[in-house]
Formats: C-alpha cells, sequence, structure tokens
C-alpha cells in the first residue's frame, strides 16, 4: 500500500473525494489528441492528395523524396526513393519526427498527455494507478529534455512553412500577384505555428530566462519579457495551432483530391 | 441569517479513523474554517484543526475540502451549493497526527536540504545593490506562504511515499530558482544539484502544483520549467553539446 493509502497516512477509502466532474477535461484532451493522431497517421501513410500547385499540405513540406509528386520539392530530393517490402515510404514520414518530436516533448502537452493518457495523475488530487513512479529521471522519458533540439527543427518548419504560405500568392499557372483562400489557410497556419513557437518556454528561456542579470541585458530582458507575455497563452498557442495543421492538411486534400476548388479573389 | 449546513469531517489518528456527519450553523460570509470552530465549539470538543492568522497568510490551516487541497480560512461556504455535504479532510500526502492536523515536518526536512544563499566574498554585506529587474523574478517565490498545499497535491510524493527520500517538492523548486535567479548568488552546482539531488527531473509538469496555490505563484512556468531549461542548458543543449565537440577536437 503506498501513496495515499500508505499506513501513515489519514485512513481515506476513497482515491479522491473530489465532487466536480474532474474527468471531463482529461477525457476531452484524450478524445482529441487521439483523434488527430490517427488523422495524421492516415495522411502520413495515404501518400496522395498532399499537393497541387501552389499549395501543399504542411504533413508532406519539405517533400524531400523522389517519391514526391511534381513540383512539390522546394529543397530537392536527397532522400531519394526508400522502400519496403515493395511499398514505397511516404515522403511525410521522413519529416514528421520533427514537429511530432516538438509538440511531444512541449511543457504543454507533456501535461496534457500525462494526465489524459498515462493517468499520471488523471487530475489534480486524484490518486494515479500507477505502483511506481521515476518521472522524467529513466529511459525513455529523459528524452523529454530533447524539447530544445526539436524547438530548432521547429523553427526551420515555421520558415519552410512561411514560405509554402508566400508560395501560396501565386495561381496555378505559377504566375505572382494572386491570393485564394488557400493562400489564407497557409498564412494562418504559419503565424499560428509562429505563435506556438515565439510562446514556447524553451523561447523564453534561451531569448533571456537563464540570464541572472536583466539589467546587463536590456534587449534580451525585453525579449524575455515579450515571450513570457505569450507564454501565458502557450497552451492555447499549442492547441489552436494543433487545429491549424490538421485544417491546412485538410483543406489541401479537398482542393487536391478535387473535392473542392480553391477560390480565388484575385 | 444562519441556516443548516452539512458537513463531513474526518475523525482520527494514525491508527485508524473515518468521516463524521454533522450538522452545524453557518452564517452568511463564513469561511469552512469558521464553520469547523462553531463545530469544535458546539459538537466535537476535542477535534484538532491547525491554525493562525485566519487571513490567508500563515499557511496553518491546510487541508482537504471536497478533495482538493486548500486554505480553510480561504474557502468560502458560499461557494457550495445550499444543499451540499461539504467533506473536510487533513492533507493526504503527509503522515496524520489527529483529526484534521498532518505532520508536515518532511518540508521541513526538504528545506534544510537545500543550500543556502552564498554571498560574493569580494562584496561587503552592505553594499551590494541590485536593479529592480534583477530581483522581481524572485519577488514572486517570496510570496510562498508555507503552506504545502503543493506539496501535498504534488503525486511525485502524495502517491508515491518511497519518493520523499529523493524529491524536494514544488515548494523547493521555488526556492532554488529563486536563489538560481539570484544575481548575486555565487553557489556553484545549483543546476546539478536540483536534478541529481533535489529530484527536479521527477516532476513531470502537471501543474497541480499552481492550480492549489493560493498565492497564485505560477511555481510550473516560472520556477520548475525556467530549472529544468537551467539543467537542459548544463547537460543536454544542443549548441553547447557541438561546441565541446569541437572544442575536443581542437585540442586532439
Amino acid at each position: 500500500m503506498s501513496g495515499v493509502f500508505s499506513p501513515t497516512r489519514a485512513k481515506i477509502k476513497e482515491r479522491t473525494l473530489r465532487t466536480d466532474k474532474w474527468w471531463i477535461e482529461p477525457l476531452i484532451t484524450f478524445a482529441v489528441l487521439i483523434s488527430f493522431v490517427i488523422y495524421a497517421s492516415f495522411r502520413a501513410f495515404e501518400n496522395a492528395n498532399y499537393y497541387i500547385e501552389p499549395l501543399i499540405s504542411p504533413f508532406y513540406s519539405p517533400c524531400l523524396s523522389s517519391a514526391c509528386v511534381e513540383g512539390s520539392s522546394l529543397l530537392g530530393t536527397p532522400i531519394g526513393t526508400i522502400a519496403i517490402f515493395g511499398l514505397v515510404i511516404s515522403p511525410a514520414l521522413f519529416i514528421l519526427i520533427f514537429p511530432l518530436g516538438f509538440r511531444m516533448t512541449c511543457y504543454y502537452y507533456r501535461k496534457a498527455y500525462y494526465r489524459s493518457f498515462w493517468m499520471s495523475p488523471p487530475a489534480c488530487a486524484v490518486a494515479e494507478p500507477h505502483e511506481k513512479y521515476t518521472g522524467e529521471t529513466r529511459f525513455p522519458l529523459i528524452f523529454q529534455n530533447a524539447h530544445r533540439w526539436f524547438f530548432y527543427a521547429g523553427l526551420v518548419f515555421n520558415v519552410l512553412l512561411t514560405v509554402d504560405a508566400i508560395l501560396a500568392f501565386k495561381n496555378a499557372e505559377g504566375q505572382w500577384g494572386h491570393m485564394s483562400v488557400g493562400t489564407l489557410v497557409l498564412l494562418a497556419n504559419s503565424i499560428l505555428l509562429w505563435g506556438y513557437s515565439a510562446s514556447c518556454h524553451t523561447c523564453r528561456h534561451t531569448l533571456g530566462g537563464r540570464l541572472k542579470h536583466f539589467s546587463k541585458h536590456p534587449i534580451r530582458y525585453k525579449l524575455w519579457t515579450q515571450a513570457s507575455a505569450l507564454n501565458h497563452y502557450h497552451q492555447q498557442f499549442a492547441w489552436v495551432s494543433l487545429f491549424g495543421v490538421a485544417f491546412a492538411d485538410i483543406y489541401v486534400r479537398a482542393v487536391a483530391s478535387g473535392a473542392i476548388t480553391n477560390v480565388y479573389f484575385f | 441569517m444562519a441556516r443548516k449546513l452539512n458537513l463531513r469531517i474526518w475523525r482520527g489518528d494514525s491508527t485508524d479513523g473515518g468521516l463524521k456527519d454533522v450538522q452545524v450553523d453557518v452564517n452568511e460570509g463564513e469561511v469552512v474554517l469558521d464553520v469547523i470552530h462553531r463545530v469544535q465549539a458546539t459538537q466535537m470538543g476535542d477535534l484538532a484543526v491547525r491554525w493562525n492568522c485566519k487571513a490567508g497568510k500563515c499557511g496553518s490551516c491546510s487541508m482537504e475540502i471536497n478533495g482538493k487541497p486548500r486554505l480553510a480560512c480561504m474557502t468560502q461556504v458560499a461557494s457550495f451549493d445550499e444543499n451540499e455535504t461539504i467533506t473536510v479532510t487533513p492533507l493526504r500526502a503527509f503522515p496524520i497526527i489527529k483529526d484534521l492536523v498532518t505532520d508536515v515536518s518532511f518540508n521541513y526536512k526538504k528545506a534544510m536540504e537545500i543550500p543556502a544563499y552564498e554571498h560574493p566574498k569580494d562584496l561587503a554585506p552592505g553594499a551590494a545593490r541590485m536593479e529592480q529587474i534583477d530581483v522581481e523574478r524572485s519577488q514572486e517565490f517570496r510570496k510562498c506562504i508555507e503552506c504545502f498545499l503543493c506539496q501535498d497535491v504534488c503525486h511525485v510524493v502524495r502517491d508515491h511515499e518511497e519518493n520523499k527520500k529523493s524529491f524536494a517538492g514544488p515548494r523547493f523548486f521555488i526556492r532554488i530558482a529563486e536563489l538560481d535567479m539570484h544575481p548575486l548568488d555565487t553557489l556553484k552546482n545549483r543546476k546539478r544539484k536540483a536534478q541529481e539531488e533535489h529530484g527536479l527531473g521527477m516532476c513531470n509538469i502537471t501543474k497541480c502544483c499552481t492550480e492549489v496555490c493560493p498565492e497564485h505563484i505560477r511555481i510550473t512556468d516560472n520556477a520548475i520549467i525556467p530549472m529544468k531549461e537551467r539543467v537542459v542548458d548544463i547537460k543536454y543543449d544542443p549548441a553547447r553539446m557541438f561546441s565541446a565537440i569541437l572544442k575536443r577536437e581542437k585540442r586532439d
């Protein structure tokens, strides 16, 4: 008997005496995250309907494999084509580890999935079901410390997805000076991703959080202050940018598959 | 105007105990501690409860009200439905002494393990000067009233008694952060000690400490995560790792 049922503690048989609906939040979080994981997996393996000039899905950008459809490889195809048992590996699978790693190691998402998936704990003052707990001190959770690596990789992806949004100011014939609903969708996606990165705890730390003397570094102090203000909304940015990525992909898929037409404003 | 309130109070000691139902008068504007005092005065003369300032500043009347760690003196009875039974228990992370009183000495032992501020050797005690922007981060942590609600709710020790040996807890992570961010503190290895001796790596950022803090200190965002990031600085930072490799190659 451990935890709240330890022999020295007050003898209360309930795992929690909370009377509010504490289980709703982890349940919703679980449902939304698992839905995203299922959809993202389906799209990553689908290997189709991810590019139609000038729009590319964020799940497939940058497209680095020779298997990429023509015109979608902004940075060339350094990976070539890799097949397993005759099946060509989807280009998305080569790159998704980076945005996935950034979100998996994110301090906000850690809270979200430790509570909703691993129930460690399911909610505050609700006893967790696990007998042992070592936190992020050993394999595999010690890899949560790689968040900074993924943060830097995420910045590279933000730049590339911003370039994709700028390229969406072309029309289907490749001429500049046009704007469509797809342009707005990719633009909104890149802005939300920048917001998610700028509000990140690692960003806040690297900009100035690691300093002891703010007064000696006024510019970094100013940057830290602004990152701190954004950091208040990191949870919101985490969710909205996740929906933004999914929506951008759904939109590009719908246009590329011919289900809808990308309407041009000019 | 007084009304009747249904209250369930945990009564007992380290050998046994249970929840006892009582009905007690409650007046408009009263807090849970008022009601407990009325029970003590009228129905349970030997009810043990720890309290002091009744103003949310001493941190003595920490207990669990309807399962949530809270200060009894800051919990308005009116915040519950009129027909709701309010359940009051001692803190469930610490050994019970009697009724609503627990033994919180774990926290004092942990406090003694945190290395104190180390003043620069070349600076006379009265000569220290610091600018406001250099100390305001630490000032947030100085608001702590040591109610230990954060320690109580933290699942690392609440749900795993065996972790008490190796885990200082959120209250002491803010102490470590306060000192590590102090512009004049000269103690080396505070970050490494936080990780390797005080159990910073055991925290999995579930933010319950922040949720229960009556002083609204952003414990996780402003102390624990910045300390985790400082540990990354010295142990896992890619730029530092690459520069260390380059330096080694140059030496070779």
